[in-house]
């Protein structure tokens, strides 16, 4: 079952807008799982006590913790727009090539709005992202 | 060793009937995501500090340990289907299963270490 043809890979497509919001999604997808495991660190922190916690929000103010945060806000708004841009599509609606290319225009817009927003929030805005 | 063809071992069975199981889970939490995900992310960045005893309030509320469940389940759940196609497209393989099978195992881990994190706090375990 070894060395059987295989139907084209994705890297002899040209890099489009339709490959490239995909590949945006899955890439954010992956992201926001490792986002999981801070979630779950995090909550497993509150519930181990007061102290355990002031500890644990020392590792989480880590720079390389706040870059994450950063990373994680912006692959959640990518993530949001493209993927209620992929329900839409399961309707079976906007599927022609130019409606596609119009929501991929539309989906960057939105999406790159609600990152700067939820930036200002998380770490300008009087805020403590930890 | 049989000496049937491998088609005409399967031919007349039907389908598994669960060939759309995994797309309608990912689809049904993806809905169920919007809302919630929005929700968590708003919340966080509306408490005032990120204190112990300010997250022990908000987290025993009952609404928020209710919502907070249902979203690390949730989450983690998409999150499996996710990586597991992920996986499915870019490893190859025995190291295919491995991965697949850890990946499926760190998804539980997470899973049950939220809800019962959130749990301990809501019964007022972690004061």
């Amino acid at each position: 079952m070894t060395e059987r043809p295989l139907s084209p890979h994705w890297q002899v497509y040209k890099f489009k807008y339709t490959l490239t919001t995909s590949f945006l999604n899955r890439i954010t997808g992956v992201v926001l799982s490792l986002g999981l495991i801070v979630l779950a660190y995090w909550l497993m922190a509150v519930a181990s006590g007061g102290r355990a916690y002031t500890q644990a929000l020392a590792v989480l103010s880590m720079l390389i913790f706040k870059l994450l945060y950063a990373a994680l806000l912006v692959s959640f708004c990518y993530h949001l727009v493209a993927g209620i841009r992929h329900l839409i599509w399961d309707t079976g609606r906007y599927m022609e090539r130019a409606q596609s290319k119009r929501s991929a225009a539309i989906v960057s817009v939105v999406s790159v709005l609600l990152m700067a927003v939820c930036l200002y929030f998380a770490f300008f805005a009087g805020a403590h992202a930890p | 060793m049989s000496l049937r063809s491998p088609l005409g071992r399967v031919l007349g069975l039907g389908s598994a009937k669960e060939g759309v199981h995994h797309w309608w889970v990912q689809r049904l939490t993806s809905v169920a995501l919007v809302p919630l995900a929005v929700w968590f992310l708003v919340s966080l960045l509306s408490l005032p500090a990120l204190d112990h005893t300010t997250v022990i309030v908000w987290m025993a509320q009952s609404g928020t340990s209710l919502l907070l469940i249902l979203f690390v389940l949730i989450a983690t759940w998409h999150s499996q289907l996710g990586l597991r196609v992920v996986v499915e497209d870019y490893v190859h393989g025995g190291a295919k299963t491995v991965v697949l099978v850890l990946v499926t195992f760190a998804h539980a881990l997470i899973a049950v270490a939220g809800v019962f994190a959130i749990l301990k706090v809501a019964f007022g375990g972690s004061p």
